[in-house]
């Protein structure tokens, strides 16, 4: 292996760092028309009236449509793409016709000569409403009076699903010698990828051929809808490119209105169109994530061993069901609840439910870290009321290395790990010891110095397709992969995956090239373009690596395999006896190198087809479609210190230790960017994001004024590490990489700071630790319990 | 109405009939086609649009067009020379500074400021220094080592000139 393992530079930022990314909204076609969605105000409204004359009479506004327009026009209602059990699915149009369900619902569109335009025939469009009492919080919404989002979801429950074993946990806690309960709060995060929303369509009524560009992470799939049930232009005539995308964090997987809309102007127009999501616009339409509220509660034996989880979630699923996210508390959510512990009575119960908010969906871990943040507060508060350290409490519990392939009693097989050593890995490298004691010394001086320490799990690369069928899932989740050889011998490598900041135009081109034994420069990756690509699946759940990976890597073997026949033929040789030398792409007789048939020369034979194997098809391309055999399972200890400001309650996070296994490496360059970027929106979960409405509906946290992202200032230096366990089912070896940071970094900063807070007798505070929450906290708890405590931890042995 | 607008852009002189509404970065994105300036919120939280207007980085979604009438703006398009990367987009490239590139534009321009000021800017004055933009994709490290690396390579180059004069 040449290139695989190496922190290998990026081959694409030259693009991006000289200002030539090529995003959707750079997109200008001559002709084109802007586009202006009008939003609902309204939490929950019925529309009485929709009046545009004064809008249509603006001069450069070229037309306004409605919801009824659309469906006129034969747009279909979105479907939702996840269907657990006796499912409830409301119907959601592009613009909404009958009542606006969530502030930034659309109810109209604006087409205008320019954006300014468009804007302003906004203001023009007037909508008679009649406003409803709304509903918006994830349990509340099923109680009884509550205001029904949909009128027929009786109770606003669109799903109820449960899993694990309900007769073990019951005798679980029935013989408990310890059991700790809590109940949780997973706020309502907006993903916030810097690159708002953006689409640009172009129809060609001649050929009847509409192409559409989006901001998506996964264009075939999106192709695939549009086709079959919102747009109702065949797969052959529609193209869709989603070119670079600025981030995507899960909130650019899903089907939106305006990837309806702009090409159904388009075509309503005869003009080219173009929609660009302002940030205040995202705030209100963007899928958001997690929302839960959990009752949970674990129990200890004696000797501190995990003996049962009982959980209850009621999922906020916002007005509309999002494209997957009935997945997300369910096949993503429950089936973690073993976590890295050999854990036994679970049950899990989880009312996916309905309110006057934006639909939430995937958002970076989706599921993950809700599961991570329940199971590892709970660990950490029984270890703090029984007095016992979080690490060791942990270290009991572990499934050992020598038990892998593991069977959860949650569904799930870990396919490899070992935790021990990564948590080995992790206190030696924090110096968990020392930590312990400089704890306890700045508190015996009165700081509140806190401690977190978590143990995640993570399924990525959701698969095989069989299994997601059976889960729920209304698609297959395998991937794509062709690998091109050109006559000269240079390679493009077309991926179903999609890179949105993940780097595959590198990482993909390291695992051909080796595969091939050519040079990286020679291997092109192409995404992203439905008109280049075959049909994939994307990326999301940190799946590309894995599933796309493999693709490509049983693509190279076909490859191989056809230039070893090719040579053999030439040097008139068994196939048996062939060499196919990776480090070099040559092929040779066994014992006689020196007579090789090179790469290109091979590729070259191909096209020429002077001299093929009696029967041989000419042409050197090859494709593979990936259905992995399993999930993959990244595991992580994290470890991180923060101190607390006495008088303001401001969390300062002094030290972040992060040790992964994501499995084999590609690119540890790109793969630690991934694990930094992945903690640093974890940390924003514990500590200061939250999407916020009031009983109204009325998003108060609605522009980066009021939602608190992260800044470069709010972090101190990682310390990273990794130890790699293989993935035993796929070529590469690998696990998702681009999820773990975030699901571990919420839970282990709400530890170290309840670690902080704990000698002032606060069991518990919900996310994000903000100055204000812990400033009240400490200030109703008192002053009369001194800091310095008489939990006892134990440092290294 | 519209108002005439002569900038410096690049070095090229552009003169454009504008709307006095009309913000510098719509100007730039939208008038003159230089789209590397992003646009990522509409509150002048994020700082992807961020440009040098007369040697001072500037969030260009934060003033019209027609009040950078006169001056010279440098974007991310004008910032390599004869080909030749700026030592600050090198160091990005070199140190994994970016993911999905759309921050990055308004990271660099903004960077270029910083180590105006001050060319030994430390790890700690860096992170300050970015308080203005935001990233969502790296956790902000590989960025702030990114062009800590920029500022001792242009102070050697500095030194070289010096010693060379």
């Amino acid at each position: 292996m040449r290139y695989v393992g190496q922190s290998i530079k990026r081959v694409e930022d030259p693009r991006f760092i000289q200002g030539k990314g090529g995003y959707v909204a750079n997109l200008h076609i001559p002709g084109m028309v802007y586009l202006a969605v009008k939003r609902s105000p309204y939490g929950h409204a019925k529309i009485k009236k929709i009046d545009a004359k004064k809008a249509n009479a603006l001069p450069g506004v070229v037309a306004v449509f409605t919801g009824q327009d659309l469906v006129d026009g034969g747009c279909g209602a979105l479907p939702c793409g996840w269907n657990v059990p006796d499912l409830k699915t409301p119907k959601r149009y592009a613009l909404t016709i009958d009542k606006a369900r969530h502030v930034g619902d659309g109810v109209a569109v604006v087409a205008a000569e320019s954006p300014y335009i468009a804007s302003d025939a906004l203001d023009l469009i007037e909508v008679t409403y009649e406003p409803l009492t709304s509903t918006i919080d994830a349990r509340g919404a099923t109680e009884k009076g509550a205001p029904l989002v949909h009128d027929e979801i009786a109770g606003n429950t669109s799903y109820f699903w449960a899993l694990g074993d309900k007769d073990g946990c019951e005798k679980a806690f029935a013989s408990a010698h310890k059991v700790v309960e809590l109940e949780l709060v997973n706020q309502r995060l907006i993903p916030n990828a810097m690159e708002p929303r953006a689409c640009v369509a172009q129809w060609n009524a001649p050929t009847g051929e509409m192409t559409l560009w989006t901001t998506s992470q996964n264009p075939q799939p999106i192709r695939l809808l549009l086709s079959a049930f919102t747009l109702g232009i065949p797969e052959n005539r529609l193209r869709v490119i989603s070119p670079d995308v600025g981030g995507g964090f899960g909130s650019k997987i899903f089907h939106y209105p305006e990837e309806i809309i702009t090409p159904w102007v388009a075509r309503a127009l005869n003009r080219p169109a173009k929609w660009v999501a302002t940030r205040s616009e995202a705030s209100v339409t963007d899928s958001q994530g997690r929302d839960h509220v959990t009752v949970a509660k674990l129990a200890l034996d004696r000797n501190g061993v995990f003996t049962g989880l009982h959980v209850q979630t009621w999922a906020n699923m916002g007005a509309y069901l999002s494209t997957f996210a009935p997945l997300i508390p369910t096949a993503l959510y429950v089936t973690l609840f073993a976590g890295l512990y050999r854990m036994k009575g679970v049950w899990g119960e989880v009312w996916g439910t309905l309110s006057n908010t934006v639909p939430v969906d995937a958002y970076r871990g989706a599921g993950r870290p809700e599961a991570s943040y329940m199971l590892e507060t709970l660990i950490d508060l029984a270890a703090r009321e029984l007095a016992v350290d979080p690490v060791e409490l942990r270290r009991k519990n572990f499934i050992r290395k020598n038990e892998f392939p593991y069977q959860t009693p949650v569904a799930m097989t870990y396919d490899s790990g070992d935790y021990d050593a990564l948590f080995a890995k992790a206190t030696s490298l924090a110096d968990y010891g020392k930590m312990r004691k400089d704890q306890d010394k700045a508190r015996k001086e009165g700081r509140l110095v806190g401690i977190g320490v978590s143990g995640c799990i993570e399924a990525s690369g959701p698969a095989p397709s069989a299994v997601a069928g059976s889960l729920g899932s209304a698609v297959g989740l395998w991937e794509s992969g062709v690998l091109r050889v050109h006559p000269t011998g240079k390679v493009t490598a077309l991926t179903g995956s999609h890179a949105h900041g993940q780097g595959h135009e590198t990482t993909f081109a390291q695992v051909v090239a080796d595969e091939l034994g050519i040079d990286m420069k020679d291997v092109e990756v192409v995404h992203g373009d439905t008109g280049r690509v075959p049909f994939g699946m994307g990326t999301y759940g940190s799946r590309s690596a894995a599933v796309g990976g493999s693709a490509l890597v049983r693509s190279a073997q076909k490859i191989r395999a056809k230039l070893i026949k090719i040579a053999a033929h030439q040097l008139e040789a068994a196939e048996a006896d062939m060499v196919y030398d990776q480090a070099t792409g040559k092929v040779y007789v066994k014992g006689s190198p020196d007579k090789a048939k090179g790469f290109g020369e091979l590729a070259f034979a191909a096209y020429t087809a002077h001299n093929l194997p009696a029967g041989m098809e000419p042409g050197l391309e090859e494709s593979a479609w990936y259905d992995p055999a399993n999930f993959t399972f990244p595991n992580s200890a994290h470890i991180a210190q923060v101190e607390i400001d006495p008088e303001t309650g401001e969390v300062k996070l002094q030290r972040y230790i992060a040790v992964d296994d994501v499995g084999k490496v590609i690119n540890p360059l790109i793969v630690e960017g991934q694990i930094m970027g992945g903690i640093a929106q974890g940390v924003g979960q514990a500590l200061w994001e939250q999407g916020v409405y009031d009983e109204s509906g009325q998003l108060l946290t609605g522009s980066l004024m009021e939602y608190a992202l992260p800044r470069a200032e709010s972090f101190p230096k990682f310390e990273l590490s990794r130890i790699e366990t293989p993935s035993p089912h796929n070529p590469l070896g690998v696990k998702g990489a681009g999820e773990m940071g975030t699901i571990a970094a919420t839970v282990t900063v709400t530890n170290a700071v309840m670690d902080a807070l704990a000698p002032l007798g606060i069991r518990h505070l919900a996310m994000p630790l903000t100055p204000e929450r812990i400033w009240k906290a400490m200030t109703e708890v008192g002053k009369e319990k001194k800091p310095g405590s008489d939990i006892q931890y134990f440092g290294e042995k | 109405m519209k108002n005439p607008v002569n900038v410096t852009v690049n070095g090229r002189e552009t003169s454009h009939d504008v709307e006095p509404r009309l913000l510098l970065v719509h100007y730039l994105r939208d008038v003159l086609g230089l789209t590397g300036t992003n646009v990522g919120c509409d509150t002048s939280q994020c700082g992807s649009c961020t440009v040098i207007v007369d040697r001072q980085a500037v969030k260009s979604c934060t003033i019209l067009a027609v009040q950078a009438d006169g001056s010279e703006v440098t974007t991310i398009e004008g910032l390599a020379k004869n080909g030749a990367l700026h030592p600050i987009q090198q160091a990005f490239w070199d140190h994994h500074g970016l993911q999905c590139g759309f921050c990055t534009p308004g990271m660099i321009m903004t960077a270029t400021e910083i180590l105006k000021k001050n060319p030994k800017a430390t790890e700690h004055d860096v992170r300050h220094g970015l308080e203005g933009n935001i990233c969502r994709c790296t956790g902000y490290e590989n960025i702030v080592k990114a062009i800590v690396a920029a500022g001792a390579v242009k102070e050697a180059k500095g030194d070289k000139k010096k010693k060379g004069a």
